[in-house]
């Protein structure tokens, strides 16, 4: 019998919840000797992971429930809040059944807690995931690859076997058939975004992060299945398209308050890694040149990322309105989030170039109060809906 | 008072008059490229490749010079206002702020006249993500040529192979090769050989220098005077006549003050008892420089050692720029820079300086700008309290954000910590402030 | 004797504690810290002494800690306080007749004084009363007391002599400044003479004969207390109106303090108006390490000062109003600037007061478990000290146990209800080893 959309939003949002990773251990416990390598945002090639027979467990933070006691003795008040939370979950011995760390390359904060990982907890395989900002082939090319072959081997430490090229085209495989899924479901949302709510969606993606590869595909064809079949009212919403939450994630409530003040979210940026390589990877050839080839030119574009040309400067996000037929932008980002707010003035004035409407509000993983950003959105899509 | 009374004259020695005409002779240049016909590439501290921007007949230009002088001279706070109405985020590093609000109100440069658009952004991306974006905002602002260098990071707190040839592949293929095309000129590794053996020699009198803070009493404050002290090799002049000659300069006059048993000379005259020896982390602050240093020389702190005088290079653990391998070193040096390194790497250099320059205490000075150097101090105070039974003390402030600088704040940490030394030292006895 | 003062001038309070050559607590003092610190600190040190004169006078009274002599003391302590009124009011009322000058009044000086004379004559003979044994009074300090009662006898008087009230008050505005920044007057001796008596007029069945106390109190009187040493601390340190080598970090006063109220104490947590600090200290009271809140003032007692102000409720009612919450509600903004709306949309989601607020009270406390992470911890092998203003509220500290509880295990928590004087204490402690030493 297939399942209905409550049922599997049910699970997704069981999963996000539970702040002990219970699927992950219980994963972990199946078979003795495996092994389960967490991940930071925004980007690590989780086909290595897998080749290694391990699971891929993306950590981002503690969201709202947690409280955050030892993790504030770590931070200043003006630094972000998802470091604090993560040390907090590992402190608190939450993820304790971690048996390596990768922390990308996507800011200092993210970057200094790789180092501090190394010393709090030296058991653990903690590695700062370096990727190039050159994207010619033989430059960052020739240098990704290597870190790609350093990760490799730390990995297989890690796994206890070898990785073969063979194990890594396996698992590219794999991920392709998950991102094809991904795309699907965001392009569905697109299509008939009354069908499929953003907080549906978010919780399905976050399925994503904590789920065997192989389980959250099959997750997300039952609920394309589900929610196709499903009768639900279209509204009188504007589109709009979510920039700038790609590392801390915002609360439940902040997906949910923009959709309910009248904002359909028709695309968004939240872990990107899920569609990080666009389209299928090759899968003959060098698995790791491969790899290497579709991140210099043919990766998902975003603050972390340099831009080469100083003219194509914020167009991703001008395409993707165009492509998703969206009518305005809301840029959210985590307070103190140097990638995102530094970016955000740039990819601002772009849009505005483009004559497309955008707003902007900050949030954390644990803010309380939904009511400015109900507000905010609100006036932002009737002002839309009355000149458009 | 430690320092002699403020009515002396402030001691001005030869070597701070000859930085002061180094620095105002660049900015005339800088200011005068216009009418010269002087091409100048702007570009970073960490990781700058001055000598390789020499080889092209090019004067440096670093953004966040200005912003220091912006913020010592009480300006950069209407700046950061100014960009912020512009829309920046008031979460965001001060130096990139002070640096867009200083543009839009015509770029003025400390001699009064207006800096030139550079012909070349040089983003020398060393240990500070801000710089990517600092230097995209630049290029969408100046819409000059660009090139980028991508230092990668020291995870594993290790330079790797694989690093140091990725770094001088794009010297080799991108940056080169943009200086070549903006200045007309031909590279000449010959050329660049002779200065990395100017900017050696005079690396060997700046370690000399700062390493004379070993000894009891230290002849320098290798924090607040170190700012200074390292301002030649930090910026337009390493590889220069004139920064060999300036570190002669100082080594001499430092050489003489240690054979006199002196102590650091501070802006209200020399000190003259040292009674704390710290080291300390993390950039000063600038806007209120004077006041915070204030602090410290009124209770006889001197600081032997910092890790903001690594920022620009760390010469002390032994690298040296080599003509025998010049692009290689040119890699090695930007790989290696303090903020280059892991935390893991940081925690062990500053233990190191403790125990060899006899430290009674460790301070961190957490700026809010600069998550590269502030994320993880906590953790590092903490590291260096177990492995060295010193305590230690955190306070916060900003770069160049005068809305940070909380001057009874900042003070009355510090007075409770050198008093928590003195304690400590005297075992519970009274401990008396002078 | 010899007696060792520490002094304690904090933004809203001034405290001071005397100690004598053995270390033993003689007396407390505590006052508004006025815009005059000078003056603050001379009047918590008057305080003190007269809190040290009666406890000396208790001691040669042969006082065997029974209690009985409590009764007498309680009745001494109010005619004391009776008869310094009295006095400050004499001051006040000279005071006043100096500013009644003819560019003021233009000719009805001698209108002004008689009313004067008649306003403060009536005060006078209210003031009995005030002081009377059952009396409740809104605050000790003469400028609380005074000022109500001479506005409304004042406006009574002006009004049947014809004299506009406005004249009188600013008569009065201009000297009570004076009065109050005036240091004390130094005829301590006969304020507490001219108690004892006021006291065994008004019981003569007292515990003691008339004879034996007049003799004690002269006794307790001819001692001399030699200011041998003061040391001064608190936040206004560097306007402190003492020398360099006088003065010493609260942080370091507060942790010896806290060490002498409790020996065992190895950690202290004092979460103050402005700010909320951890402190570790070893088993001598030394401070080891210690950590305050970010330049950022979010979790202090203040935010709980614009939540009751938010709410329109006293600063004291809150603690009891989240007492009695039935649900958890979690804050997750200690930020003073973002609490108002927060607790709006609380309200506006259909919370309780009551569970909004107990929620506000576990923010504050989360954000000082953090402190004292960053500070350490707490150690399993020493008791924890909890002082500072918020130590007064129930539910503050109902929340801190929990927590302590969960994360450090079974710890000892003190809480002194001296705690106001903890750094004065070890201000006052240092002052004692400064001289001994």
């Amino acid at each position: 019998m297939s399942k209905t959309v409550t049922e599997i939003v049910d699970r997704c949002q069981a999963l996000f919840e539970d702040l002990n990773f219970t699927s992950a251990r219980e994963w972990k416990a199946a078979e003795p000797g495996r092994k389960v390598v967490g991940y930071m945002p925004v980007y690590v090639p989780r086909e290595i992971i897998h080749a290694g027979g391990m699971l891929p467990l993306g950590i981002l933070g503690g969201g709202e429930a947690l409280e955050v006691i030892h993790g504030d003795a770590y931070y200043q008040s003006y630094i972000c809040r998802i470091p604090r939370s993560t040390i907090e979950l590992a402190i608190t011995k939450r993820i304790d059944f971690v048996d390596g760390m990768l922390f990308p390359s996507i800011c200092d904060v993210i970057r200094n807690l790789s180092g501090m990982w190394k010393l709090m907890f030296p058991k653990v395989y903690a590695r700062y995931f370096d990727v190039p900002q050159n994207y010619r082939d033989d430059i960052g090319g020739n240098y990704y690859v290597e870190e790609l072959r350093e990760l490799k081997e730390g990995l297989e430490e890690v796994a206890g076997r070898t990785i073969t090229d063979e194990d890594i085209r396996r698992s590219i495989a794999v991920y392709n058939e998950n991102r094809r899924l991904v795309q699907e479901v965001y392009d569905f949302r697109t299509k008939q975004p009354w069908k499929a709510p953003s907080w549906e969606v978010y919780l399905l993606m976050r399925a994503g992060m904590v789920l065997p590869v192989e389980e959250h595909t099959q997750l997300m064809q039952d609920y394309l299945a589900a929610a196709e079949a499903e009768d639900r009212p279209m509204k009188d919403n504007c589109r709009i398209i979510l920039q700038g939450s790609f590392c801390e994630q915002p609360p439940l409530n902040l997906v949910k308050s923009i959709e309910l003040a009248g904002c359909y979210i028709v695309d968004d940026d939240y872990m990107l890694v899920t569609r990080w390589l666009l389209g299928d990877c090759p899968v003959d050839g060098d698995p790791l040149r491969n790899l290497a080839s579709k991140f210099l030119h043919e990766s998902m574009e975003t603050a972390a990322k340099y831009e080469p040309d100083g003219t194509r400067k914020g167009q991703y996000l001008v395409d993707a309105v165009r492509d998703r037929a969206a009518e305005g932008v809301i840029f959210a980002a985590p307070s103190f989030c140097d990638p995102a707010l530094l970016d955000r003035p740039m990819l601002a004035n772009a849009l505005s170039r483009a004559d497309i409407p955008h707003i902007s509000f900050k949030y954390a993983e644990n803010s309380g109060q939904m009511q400015p950003i109900r507000e905010q959105a609100g006036t932002f899509a009737d002002t839309i809906k009355l000149w458009s | 008072m430690n320092a002699q009374a403020a009515s002396q004259d402030v001691i001005k020695e030869p070597s701070m008059l000859k930085q002061k005409a180094m620095i105002a002779a660049n900015f005339d240049k800088l200011t005068s490229a216009n009418e010269t016909g002087q091409k100048i590439a702007a570009t970073y501290v960490p990781g700058n490749l001055n000598e390789l921007i020499m080889c092209f007949d090019m004067g440096n230009n670093l953004p966040e010079i200005n912003a220091i002088n912006n913020g010592m001279r009480k300006k950069s706070g209407a700046m950061i206002t100014e960009a912020e109405k512009q829309g920046h985020s008031e979460d965001v590093c001060t130096y990139v702020k002070a640096d867009i609000g200083n543009m839009s109100r015509g770029a003025i440069a400390p001699n009064g006249k207006p800096m030139p658009v550079p012909d070349l952004l040089l983003l020398s991306y060393t240990g500070c993500f801000t710089f990517m974006k600092w230097f995209e905002l630049l290029r969408d602002q100046y819409g000059c040529e660009t090139t980028m260098l991508h230092v990668p990071y020291e995870g594993d707190g290790k330079i790797t192979q694989n690093m140091r040839d990725y770094v001088v592949k794009q010297l080799k293929e991108d940056v080169i090769p943009a200086l070549e095309k903006v200045s007309g000129v031909k590279f000449d590794i010959d050329r660049l050989r002779e200065y990395l053996r100017k900017s050696a020699a005079a690396e060997d009198n700046l370690v000399w220098v700062l390493e004379s803070a070993k000894n009891k009493p230290s002849p320098i404050d290798a924090y607040f005077g170190g700012v200074y002290y390292i301002g030649p090799i930090f910026t337009a002049f390493r590889g220069t006549d004139d920064a060999v000659e300036y570190y002669k300069l100082l080594r001499t006059e430092i050489e003489a003050r240690l054979a006199a048993g002196k102590g650091p000379i501070t802006p209200e005259g020399e000190l003259t008892e040292e009674k704390y020896r710290l080291v300390v982390e993390g950039p000063p602050n600038w806007t209120s420089f004077r006041d915070f240093w204030k602090m410290f020389y009124d209770e006889g702190a001197v600081v032997v050692a910092s890790t903001y005088t690594k920022v620009g290079g760390v010469y002390d653990q032994g690298f040296r720029h080599d003509p025998d391998h010049p692009l290689e070193s040119l890699a090695d040096y930007c790989l290696g820079c303090y903020t280059n390194r892991n935390l893991p790497g940081r925690v062990d250099l500053i233990e190191k300086y403790m125990k060899e320059y006899q430290a009674d205490g460790f301070l961190v000075n957490s700026i809010k700008s600069c998550n590269s150097f502030s994320a993880g101090q906590l953790l590092i105070m903490r590291e260096i309290e177990t492995r060295t039974g010193k305590p230690a003390a955190f306070i916060e402030t900003d770069l160049v954000d005068p809305r940070y600088f909380s001057a009874a704040n900042v003070k009355n940490r510090l007075e409770s910590y050198f008093q928590m030394i003195d304690q400590k030292r005297k075992g519970g006895g009274s401990a008396a402030a002078a | 004797m010899k007696t060792f003062v520490g002094i304690d001038l904090g933004s809203t309070t001034t405290k001071a504690v005397m100690l004598d050559e053995s270390g033993e607590v003689l007396g407390r003092g505590i006052t508004n810290s006025r815009s005059n610190y000078e003056t603050a600190a001379a009047v918590a040190k008057q305080e003190a002494t007269v809190a040290a004169r009666l406890y000396l006078f208790r001691r040669a009274l042969g006082s065997d800690g029974s209690g009985r002599l409590d009764g007498l003391m309680g009745d001494l302590e109010r005619n004391f306080r009776l008869e310094q009124f009295l006095e400050q009011l004499q001051d006040l009322q000279t005071t006043c007749a100096g500013f009644v000058t003819p560019e003021r009044f233009k000719g009805a000086e001698d209108k002004a004084i008689a009313a004067l004379e008649q306003v403060f004559e009536r005060l006078r003979g209210e003031t009995p009363a005030m002081f009377g044994r059952d009396a409740a009074r809104k605050s000790d300090f003469f400028r609380d007391i005074a000022g109500s009662r001479f506005m409304q006898i004042g406006e009574e008087v002006a009004q049947k002599t014809g004299l506009p009230f406005d004249l009188l008050l600013n008569v009065y505005d201009k000297s009570i400044i004076e009065v109050e920044n005036r240091p004390p007057d130094g005829d301590m001796a006969g304020t507490f003479q001219r108690a004892l008596a006021r006291v065994l007029a008004e019981t003569p069945d007292q515990v003691v004969d008339t004879e034996g106390a007049t003799k004690a109190m002269d006794d307790a009187l001819a001692i001399e207390l030699e200011e041998t040493y003061v040391v001064g601390t608190g936040y206004g340190r560097v306007t402190l109106p003492f020398p360099k080598e006088h003065i010493r970090s609260e942080i370091l006063c507060h942790g010896l303090g806290a060490h002498m109220m409790f020996p065992h104490t190895r950690t202290v947590l004092d979460i103050g108006g402005q700010d909320t600090k951890a402190i570790q200290v070893d088993p001598a009271g030394i401070v080891e390490n210690f950590q305050m809140n970010d330049r950022c003032a979010a979790g202090c007692g203040r935010y709980l000062g614009y939540i009751a102000d938010e709410m329109n409720m006293g600063l004291h009612e809150l603690g009891p109003m989240a007492m009695k919450a039935t649900k958890n509600v979690r804050i997750n903004s200690t930020c003073t600037v973002f609490a108002g709306a927060e607790l709006r949309d609380r309200l506006a989601l259909g919370e309780k007061r009551e569970d909004i607020v107990a929620g506000l009270h576990r923010a504050i406390i989360l954000r000082a478990m953090s402190i004292i992470s960053r500070s350490g911890g707490i150690a399993s092998d020493g008791e924890f000290t909890f002082t500072g203003g918020v130590a007064n509220n129930e539910a503050a500290v109902k929340e801190l146990k929990k927590l302590v509880n969960e994360n450090y295990g079974d710890v000892t928590i003190n809480i002194s209800p001296a705690s106001i004087y903890t750094g004065a204490l070890g201000a006052s402690e240092f002052a004692r080893r400064a001289a001994v030493n």
